[in-house]
């Protein structure tokens, strides 16, 4: 057997330079997909994910529309190339777990009642995965919803904590995710203060699940952030070509 | 779970009671239904039990094979859970592969049994990287009114308790089998504990109608020392930070009330 990884340094640096409390480095670009109605890329540390929406739009198979309101379908996917050793493409249990917890999620931020009869279809796929995919695509996919102007209640933003040798870390990278003690998820509405997703695994006390709750929500707060910016972005760009446009 | 059609007035009927501190069924905010638990039902499984939890009904066979460990856990026995809604056990299952829900409960037992460290896996192992012991673990449903989580955790553990290894020899490199059984090496006695948010009051052990009411859904698992070892929120609703907060605590008591079934069985 191997031996385990160090994880945290002396000095509390983790494995790739960061600090305990500090998220990867984030890139997030709205409107990359030209069929969709709506899309965003995410890159966060090794992370490339690209959410895409078509809808709200007739439902396929007929019976699953419902009269009073739309649906919310998920399909979280990861390719076949994104991980170390080659995936198979069919979907695996984790990944319909995934899709479910994702959509769970994202519905309470979404006025679905607004789009009775119709479907909103989500298509989520890892290109690369680093550890912490599930979050990076729930912040990517609210992105891609408010890209198709779906009205929301607020930007849905997630962000795991976590604990990694002796220490709670911040948006754990998959070396944590997987030699790591513990890994808790934690999707969050910020104008809300509501969170609409939770899941852990490992161990933790009862106070250190406590802390660990504080940091991914810090975290979240902290993406939110970026999340907006990258939103209104989009459309300064548009606004600067339509200038440029008037100009000439 | 949170499928099927509920009259309005009953709905209202179900927040009104829980939001004055009561329950449809008479119970307290943070009582359990009556628990049953009998384990080695099944002769031909390693180990088996079924809990009654109320009207739900659980049936947990544990049978154990041998196979080829995870290429990254060359030193580790194999554990799989899996679940079936069989369509005996309630009008809204259906026949076929398993849908959403059945994957997502089994996972979640799944995790609470692995991430506790429940089952010894580096004690299943027969020739590293080889050979080693598979434990299969199946939840059956058979009556389905209402947290199908909780009762299938504790029913797995029931089963688990009472599961039997058969001992064997290596003969050159093949394993061969001798009459008599040793227990399942068992380290941790994991247990989940749901609540179900209505109206922003959580209730514990939630039964179908209140599972068709609740906001959202939210279960801890505790291992023996107190930690929680597994979470997961499930529904379309949200929780503050203070209800979580609240849930673990609460959860950590009543993880405490559940083990003892498990223990005395």
């Amino acid at each position: 057997m191997p031996k385990k990884p160090k994880l945290v340094n002396k000095k509390g640096i983790r494995t790739d330079g960061r600090k305990l409390d500090e998220i990867r480095p984030l890139k997030l670009e709205v409107g990359v997909v030209h069929n969709a109605d709506g899309s965003a890329y995410i890159e966060q540390g090794k992370n490339k994910i690209l959410a895409a929406l078509y809808g709200p739009r007739e439902v396929h198979p007929r019976h699953l529309a419902l009269p009073d309101r739309g649906i919310l379908r998920c399909r979280y996917h990861m390719a076949p190339f994104s991980v170390d050793e080659r995936k198979s493409p069919a979907p695996s249990r984790r990944e319909v777990e995934i899709s479910k917890v994702i959509r769970e999620a994202l519905e309470p931020a979404i006025f679905l009642e607004r789009f009775p009869r119709t479907s909103i279809d989500l298509f989520i796929e890892v290109l690369q995965a680093d550890g912490g995919t599930r979050c990076a695509s729930i912040t990517v996919a609210s992105l891609a919803l408010a890209d198709a102007g779906i009205p929301m209640k607020d930007l849905v933003v997630a962000c795991a904590a976590g604990k990694a040798d002796e220490h709670l870390v911040l948006d754990l990278n998959d070396i944590e995710d997987k030699e790591g003690k513990a890994d808790v998820p934690v999707a969050y509405l910020p104008n809300f203060d509501a969170v609409a997703l939770l899941q852990m695994d490992g161990q933790l006390t009862i106070d250190e699940f406590k802390e660990t709750i504080d940091l991914a929500l810090n975290g979240c707060r902290q993406i939110y952030a970026v999340q907006k910016e990258s939103l209104k972005a989009k459309y300064l760009a548009a606004k600067e070509e339509t200038e440029e446009v008037e100009e000439e | 779970m949170t499928s099927g059609i509920i009259s309005s007035i009953r709905r209202k009927q179900i927040a009104q009671l829980i939001a004055s501190g009561k329950r449809v069924d008479g119970r307290g905010p943070t009582d359990y239904r009556p628990i049953q638990i009998e384990t080695g039902i099944i002769e031909k499984a390693e180990g088996s039990a079924r809990v009654r939890l109320g009207k739900t009904e659980v049936l947990v066979g544990v049978k154990i094979g041998l196979g080829a460990p995870f290429s990254d856990r060359p030193n580790d026995g194999v554990l799989t859970v899996n679940a079936e809604f069989v369509p005996l056990a309630s009008p809204e299952f259906e026949a076929g592969p398993p849908k959403e829900e059945a994957v997502e409960l089994a996972r979640v037992v799944d995790r609470g049994i692995r991430e506790s460290k429940a089952i010894d896996l580096e004690a299943l192992c027969i020739v590293p990287g080889k050979k080693v012991f598979v434990v299969f673990v199946d939840v059956y449903i058979l009556n389905h009114d209402g947290n199908l989580i909780d009762a299938s955790a504790l029913s797995a553990l029931g089963a688990l308790v009472s599961a039997k290894v058969f001992k064997y020899e290596l003969k050159e490199g093949e394993v061969e089998m001798k009459p008599g059984f040793t227990e399942l090496p068992l380290k941790n006695l994991p247990v989940a504990v749901t609540f179900a948010d209505i109206g922003g009051r959580l209730v514990v052990d939630p039964w179908i109608d209140e599972e068709k009411v609740m906001d959202s859904r939210l279960t801890m698992s505790f291992g023996k020392e107190g930690k929680i070892c597994a979470i997961q929120k499930g529904g379309t609703g949200t929780l503050t930070p203070q209800q979580i907060v609240e849930a673990a605590n609460m959860a950590r008591e009543k993880a405490e009330e559940l083990r003892k079934f498990v223990e005395k069985s």
